[in-house]
């Protein structure tokens, strides 16, 4: 079974990498757009799966990666690679602060705060004369990454954007699966026997939020990077809602089963476009029987019937009434 | 073993290679693939689905079909796709279909944010764009390029038609109800300008959000700037609340609204008992003459609907731009882009029409007026002509545009 599983793994990873050589097979730049989704769906999910925190306002981190980094690159001419540091910053500070007054509530209030918040984000970019409202910051130039690699290519790009995500979903494995995590988790089963065992839960909170916003963040600047533009739709609520229908979709008691989620929206968008309207009827019809049929997600789902748990699953707790116990405590 | 590993590894490439060294071999030396291929990009989901969508696509593969379905007998294709709205999806789209699909040129792009991103991927990949739903004056501005054409109507030449038309005719102070987006502000830049260089004055300006339902509160600040002319700087759905908020609130027969972007499509939906006595900048109306009848009676027999602006637009630039290719004997793309400034356009839609350097085309665009319901004889008989606007007037003059290429 262990043989098996690293076969599958090693067999994809060589495939991911072959991606660039074959843009008929599957076109790069889709793929490179799905990356930013999971990793976008991985930081997310340090919240909703593994901290308990429903946030509904992760459009505005995504978004301010997309916008600073554009601002950076375009208007201030800095390279690639600092822009990309900046607007993951930009969103980790964002975090902060969304998360120091949000967590003061929890469950569906929550929820309305970030929301809340995310809209005035929104706005704001609506407003600020260097986004170009709807018509999004536009050709926002590629540049040089580490001042050695050419982002103007396809491939290297393609490489770098791998690395970077890589790396992203690495820390997101790490602090899943570290001291910290394990708090994380303590918080999320059971918060005021946290608090009793002596846990600043509200600090871990913060850092948390300004964790899974940084690395939000970073998703949205290498959107940004990749199609040379930041575009008012990544700060849209939809943003918001279709990160959470990713992570359940995939699973949000697994690391990373948001990925699967991602893949399959993004997939879903980009291969059923030519059923027009329907492709959101479809996407409703898909989100509406896993919930029904299959709970815990398609990751959380395969994981069970494979009985893979140590490298997929944290825990073996179910998906179901987590997120109505921490309602009815709001 | 191991030689036998080697072998086989050795075998595959060579047979890769062979593959794609045979499908270049087998097409035509002076067609990319073998086929001229026109990707129709547009709304099909979203508020714009129902001024360009399933109707654009239509409009090309009509302009195809009268073609003859080939060009030097190299076979034509349509393809079509939904941007959503999203600049995004639509730049990504267009570098797929341009990268990998052999897309020759795009047409459409509805939504302004969209037809500025594939003007700008059309540029990098050197490929073909025609823009014929948006107003962005961006395409033959910032983001021109030689393959980038805006064919229909832009922001300068709504300005120029209504709001020059309308002080001209005694409308000289202006409130404007301007939707609160780029687009918006954009075109309450221009009808202001234009506007003030015809000695009126602009008293006043009411921001609303995309996607208003209640305009009262606009409708009534409308009211108290006690302007004559109310200038509705927004299109589709929100010009209509607005317009009917105006009648409603009895604003209308004392101060005049002035759509600055009302479509074909809007007049019919709002009906000729609200909509009577607007005036609206058009460059095609189906009942013009003979020509445009025959055009739209055919389009209607296909969609169901009558054409408006866009769908002409559509139609005739898919015609020049697979003419241009006849002519120039390839589908490379600046031969292509030479011909398609070099050959004049002359069709139902546009008399003695040419394109710019920096890509606009030129041609007459047409102040209406919308009948009042006793002058309807009969179905969509819904405007009458008020003034022609010359080409050269319409758009923004050259030495205006910042386009790259008009440098040297």
């Amino acid at each position: 079974m262990r043989l098996l599983t690293w076969t599958v793994l090693a067999v994809g990873l060589i495939a991911l990498l072959a991606v660039p050589f074959f843009p008929q097979v599957v076109y790069p730049i889709f793929v490179m757009k799905t990356f930013c989704f999971i990793l976008f769906a991985c930081a997310f999910n340090l919240l909703l799966g593994h901290t308990g925190i429903l946030s509904f306002g992760h459009a505005a981190f995504f978004g301010s990666g997309a916008y600073i980094t554009g601002y950076c690159v375009k208007y201030l001419g800095w390279p690639t690679d600092l822009g990309l540091l900046a607007g993951m910053l930009a969103a980790a500070a964002l975090g902060v602060i969304f998360g120091a007054l949000a967590i003061r509530r929890s469950g569906i209030y929550l929820a309305m705060i970030t929301l809340a918040m995310a809209q005035l984000v929104y706005f704001f970019y609506l407003q600020a004369p260097f986004t170009g409202a709807e018509d999004g910051l536009q050709q926002i130039p590629r540049g040089t990454f580490l001042g050695l690699l050419d982002l103007r290519s396809d491939i290297t790009l393609y490489y770098v954007v791998f690395g970077i995500v890589a790396a992203g979903l690495w820390v997101v494995w790490r602090t899943v699966n570290s001291p910290f995590g394990a708090v994380l988790r303590a918080i999320r089963e059971h918060e005021p026997r946290a608090v009793s065992l002596g846990y600043p839960v509200a600090r871990y909170k913060v850092l948390v939020f300004a964790l899974s916003a940084g690395l939000s963040g970073l998703a949205g600047s290498m959107k940004a990077i990749i199609f040379q533009l930041a575009a008012l739709n990544d700060a849209h609520w939809h943003m918001s809602g279709d990160v959470i229908l990713m992570t359940l979709l995939g699973g949000m008691n697994t690391v990373f089963g948001p990925a699967a989620g991602a893949v399959l929206v993004s997939a879903m968008t980009h291969y059923l476009d030519p059923f027009g309207a329907w492709v959101t009827v479809i996407i409703g019809l898909v989100f509406m029987s896993c919930v029904l049929l299959f709970r815990e997600g398609i990751v959380g789902k395969l994981g069970k019937i494979l009985k893979l748990n140590t490298n997929f699953q944290t825990d073996a707790a179910p998906a179901p009434g987590r997120l109505e116990k921490s309602k009815s405590e709001g | 073993m191991r030689n036998a590993r080697v072998l086989m590894t050795a075998a595959l490439t060579s047979a890769c290679i062979g593959l794609s060294g045979l499908s270049t071999a087998v097409a035509n030396d002076n067609y990319s693939d073998g086929v001229v291929r026109i990707g129709v990009l547009t709304d099909m989901s979203g508020i714009y689905t129902d001024l360009s969508g399933r109707a654009a696509v239509e409009a090309v593969r009509m302009a195809v079909e009268d073609f003859g379905g080939e060009v030097n007998g190299v076979p034509i294709e349509v393809v079509h796709a939904d941007h959503r709205n999203r600049p995004d999806v639509g730049a990504s789209r267009a570098r797929e279909w341009y990268d990998n699909d052999g897309v020759d040129m795009i047409n459409d792009l509805s939504n302004s944010g969209v037809a500025n991103a594939v003007a700008a991927v059309a540029k990098e990949r050197r490929r073909h764009a025609i823009v014929n739903s948006s107003s962005t004056i961006g395409i033959t501005n910032d983001y021109c390029s030689p393959y980038a054409t805006h064919y229909t109507y832009d922001a300068y030449s709504l300005a120029q038609g209504t709001g020059k038309s309308i002080v001209d005719d005694g409308g000289d102070s202006w409130f404007f109800l301007t939707v609160d987006f780029a687009f918006g502000h954009g075109l309450e830049r221009q009808v202001s300008e234009v506007v003030r260089e015809a000695g009126g004055r602009v008293v006043g300006a009411a921001r609303h959000p995309l996607d208003t339902t209640d305009f009262s509160s606009y409708a009534l600040q409308a009211q108290a700037s006690g302007a004559e002319i109310i200038g509705i700087a927004s299109t589709g759905a929100d010009a209509i609340n607005a317009i009917n908020a105006l009648a409603e609130f009895g604003v209308t027969p004392n101060q005049r609204p002035a759509a600055l972007l009302l479509w074909f499509d809007d007049v019919h939906a709002l009906g000729l008992e609200t909509a009577q006595g607007l005036l609206l900048t058009n460059a095609f109306y189906w009942d013009a003459n003979d020509e445009t009848r025959e055009f739209s009676k055919r389009f209607y027999e296909r969609t169901g609907r009558m054409p408006n602006m866009a769908h002409a637009g559509n139609y005739s630039s898919t015609m020049h731009y697979l003419k241009s290719v006849e002519a120039a004997g390839t589908d490379d793309p600046d031969a292509v882009s030479e011909k398609m400034r070099e050959l004049e356009i002359n069709d139902f839609f546009a008399q003695g029409g040419y394109i710019r350097p920096n890509g606009r085309m030129v041609h007459d665009q047409y102040m209406w007026q919308v009948k009042s319901p006793d002058a309807s004889e009969y179905d969509y008989d819904y405007m009458e002509l008020v003034t022609t606007i010359p080409g050269e007037e319409a758009f923004q003059p050259l030495e205006k545009s910042t386009c790259y290429l008009l440098e040297d």
